[in-house]
């Protein structure tokens, strides 16, 4: 091994193995037997809880704490999974600090909340860790329904309309199932394989078979789909990026992050993985923290994240801006690029300081420039192949109650859909509660 | 600092707290660090008659029930009297009189029920130099079958036949801690089976404080001495002992659980105390007697409301679900979780107050004399009690 941090260039193998294998290790290591009892003893159990009303699949987190403080994590593994099947990837990855813990009335009394999320990951471990699963389906009912998309929205659907006795057949283009689960989150938030086994433990409801490799448009249309489904789901994912619009954006190595970050989850060794001496990521949001903090992880040297709003105004969550902040990332905040230099690939980064102005952002005069090595960019996801027979509501799949969208016997939910946030959660959500409508819907309920 | 230098049924000790009769009192090297680490006295662990020793379990001997964090509320015991030769306790009671000439120590005794038992082991304790003897009419396990301890203390005529034998009495508790649900026996389990054991710790504070009251409130009782034990645990607790007609409170469960140097906080604890109420420890002493009183005596129009502070309140909901569940549906909550009172359904029993998290949050408010209760639609009376309400039968006629 002869490529350090200071190695100029994108170049693999700036850390050794030992190294890399310890940057990417869990970033918040499970509860023990006895931190989740002392964790657990400190829920109040709220009547009418914040908590739950603030989950976006309103998981009954109380009852599960309980459950938890009296010796039980499965029965509270059970209460956590009949309202999110995903509860484990959950567990590791909600935005906690503006969701459930957020809203704990310790955090109100103490500022301290009740550590929710590492307690929903013990009970979900506890209860995936002593094998079998919780749930069984019901007498089959006969009916046919297509699930697009095998991430955390169309897993979910398909998992509550197999557990109500429906055939599912859940289609999937890439060759793993788990969506951004699988190619979209930080290594080191879901370390160990865990998204694939969360597919497996899922799938063993039975009722569901998979087909990998198989999108939309390519190897069939949403046409053939309904003629031979009694419903469809699309759960398609945002797909496509959005582009800077600037000069310069096609010199090499100047990448979406999610390519960065998919490649990085798909890589067999991090030895092989290369990464810029500088790097430069453009964006604001969760995309853009896992981004910069696992290029600082492979050993760049320098990482910055460069975001045209004020730091507040982020996406990512403050938790998310200190552990980037702590892992060596540097952000700056107020700044939009304004051209990217370089001959062939790309060299610099211009940016220029913005300010608030009358009709958004305005551009101040004061320009500065950033070494890159590499340039991601973050600055959202798009829908990339909607099928033209379904309306849109702007730039996503228009969507009314649990995910009906405007053609008969064809719902959608997750981040394809218009509405709700784009996390892995509200994908459960939607994904779950559109099964529920579809199920409904079919059995005259 | 306040004086708390106390005499017990005249036994001079520098400071109220004594180690009871139990475990951490049984051998000198305990006591001596008992009393290095600033205990007042120590009762030491009862001490049988002369004869082959005592035979206890090899087992587990404690059980326990924790609340929150596993915090010791409840414990119990199954372990006898000391097993060591009678011999070697009164020694080491000679020799540690000897050297802590300013501590009480008093020898806990448990022979059986003869006149010749009783008064050969008297002569043998007074040998030592000790400050007193304690009779042990409590143990409620293992010697009771044996036709001592509690089986003693249960029949009034047996305390009464062997203090005059001699020249004090508290019933342990009985308990069962909890089951083993594997196993399906008691906890502490020894060999598949468990049994029962006397019962300590802060759990049965209550219950040892209404016996402390009960007794110095009784004319036909008043006038003992009282040694308050059951659950003592921080300062706090001995002032309750103290001010309920204890002269001197005995702790176990807390050093058990802590360690002897909870006897600092006792100590800088009760001096503060009285230091900010500018009284004596004597003044202490049944302070609370007066007011400790019979249901029927409570003035049934004293009147309170409670009243919920909006900017203590974290929102928890649990006042809302405890009356709106349990109680009189008298607490309102609002979409953005206000929680207001009702006083027209409030009946101020105070379960509100009692299971919000935030001390200090909800509290009761005195209406004044006159004030229309919102609940009766009747101005607040002056006092009166059952005893002449109309609805009781058997009420003198008020006037």
């Amino acid at each position: 091994m002869t490529n350090t941090p200071l190695t100029p260039g994108v170049a693999a193998g700036r850390l050794d193995a030992a190294h890399l294998a310890a940057n990417f290790a869990d970033v918040a290591p499970p509860l023990g037997a006895h931190e989740a009892r002392v964790a657990a003893d400190r829920c109040y159990f709220c009547h009418d809880a914040p908590c739950v009303a603030a989950c976006p699949t309103a998981i009954d987190i109380p009852l599960f704490i309980r459950q938890i403080a009296t010796g039980t994590p499965e029965a509270a593994a059970r209460s956590i999974f009949a309202q999110n099947i995903l509860g484990g990837t959950c567990a590791r990855v909600c935005p906690t600090e503006n969701l459930c813990e957020g809203s704990c009335v310790r955090e109100t009394a103490e500022g301290k909340p009740v550590e929710i999320g590492a307690l929903q990951r013990f009970a979900t471990d506890t209860a995936m860790a002593s094998g079998g699963h919780p749930f069984a389906r019901a007498a089959a009912t006969g009916r046919k329904i297509a699930v697009v998309g095998a991430g955390p929205a169309g897993l979910a659907c398909a998992h509550r309309l197999a557990m109500l006795g429906h055939a599912v057949t859940l289609y999937d283009a890439k060759p793993k199932a788990g969506g951004l689960n699988e190619y979209g989150l930080a290594a080191y938030k879901v370390p160990g394989g865990f998204a694939q086994a969360e597919v497996e433990w899922l799938l063993q409801i039975g009722g569901i078979a998979v087909v990998n490799g198989w999108a939309l448009g390519r190897e069939g249309s949403l046409d053939d789909l309904r003629a031979g489904h009694d419903a469809v789901f699309l759960g398609l994912g945002l797909a496509g990026v959005n582009a800077l619009g600037l000069a310069g954006e096609h010199l090499d190595q100047v990448l979406p992050a999610t390519d960065f970050i998919r490649e990085l989850r798909q890589a067999s060794d991090l030895t092989r993985l290369p990464v810029g001496r500088d790097v430069v990521v453009i964006g604001g949001g969760m995309t853009a923290i896992d981004a910069a903090v696992q290029s600082k992880l492979l050993g760049a040297e320098n990482v910055t994240i460069v975001y045209r709003r004020t730091q507040p105004e982020m996406p990512a969550s403050r938790h998310e801006q200190e552990h980037a902040t702590a892992s060596g990332v540097k952000i700056i905040a107020s700044a939009a690029p304004i051209a990217i230099h370089g001959a062939g690939r790309v060299r610099e980064v211009e940016f220029a300081y913005t300010r608030a102005g009358a009709k958004g952002l305005d551009l101040t005069s004061q320009t500065f420039r950033l070494k890159a090595d590499q340039l991601f960019t973050a600055i959202g996801q798009t829908l990339a192949d909607a099928p033209a027979s379904v309306a849109l509501d702007g730039r996503k799949i228009a969507v009314s109650g649990p995910g009906r969208t405007s053609l008969p016997n064809v719902w959608a939910g997750g981040d394809c859909a218009a509405g709700g946030d784009d996390l892995t959660v509200t994908a459960v959500a939607e994904g779950r509660d559109a099964a529920m409508d579809i199920h409904a819907n079919l059995m005259g309920a | 600092m306040a004086d708390l230098s106390s005499t017990f049924v005249g036994i001079r000790s520098p400071n109220p707290f004594w180690l009871a009769s139990a475990p951490p009192t049984d051998k000198a090297y305990n006591v001596v660090r008992a009393y290095k680490a600033g205990w007042g006295g120590v009762v030491w662990k009862t001490l049988g008659e002369d004869g082959p020793p005592v035979v206890n379990v090899n087992g587990p001997r404690y059980g326990a029930i924790w609340g929150a964090d596993r915090r010791l509320l409840g414990l119990n015991n199954i372990e006898l009297i000391t097993d060591r030769p009678l011999e070697v306790n009164l020694r080491e009671i000679k020799q540690v009189k000897r050297d802590w000439k300013d501590r009480a120590l008093v020898v806990s005794l448990m022979v059986p029920c003869t006149e010749d038992a009783w008064k050969a082991i008297l002569k043998r304790v007074e040998e030592t130099g000790a400050d007193g003897v304690e009779l042990n009419f409590g143990c409620p396990h293992g010697m009771a079958e044996r036709g001592m301890g509690s089986a003693v203390g249960q029949v009034p005529e047996y305390i009464e036949m062997v203090t005059r034998w001699c020249k004090q009495n508290i019933n342990t508790i009985n308990s069962i801690t909890s089951v083993d649900l594997d196993l399906f026996a008691p906890e502490p389990t020894l060999d598949g089976k468990g049994t029962h054991g006397g019962y300590c710790g802060p759990a049965v504070k209550p219950i040892a404080l209404n016996m402390v009251a009960e007794i110095a409130r009784n004319p036909a009782t008043r006038a003992l001495p009282i040694s308050g034990i059951g659950g003592v645990t921080t300062w706090r607790d001995a002032a309750e002992f103290l001010a309920l007609g204890a002269g001197n409170v005995q702790v176990c469960t807390a050093a058990m659980t802590y360690g002897f140097k909870i006897v600092q906080e006792m100590i800088s604890g009760l001096s503060q105390y009285l230091d900010e109420k500018g009284i004596a420890l004597t003044d202490l002493v049944g302070r609370a007697v007066p007011n400790v009183t019979d249901w029927q005596h409570l003035n049934l129009n004293y009147v309170t409301k409670a009243v919920i502070s909006e900017a203590d309140c974290i929102k928890c909901g649990r006042c809302y679900a405890a009356c709106e569940d349990t109680s009189h549906q008298a607490i309102a909550m609002s979409a953005d979780r206000v929680f207001t009172v009702k006083e027209e359904e409030c009946v101020a029993c105070n379960l509100c107050v009692d299971v919000c998290p935030v001390a200090g949050c909800i509290t009761m408010r005195e209406l004044a004399q006159g004030e229309v209760d919102k609940r009766t639609g009747r101005p607040v009376a002056p006092y009166a009690n059952w005893t002449t309400h109309p609805n009781n039968p058997s009420a003198r006629a008020a006037e």
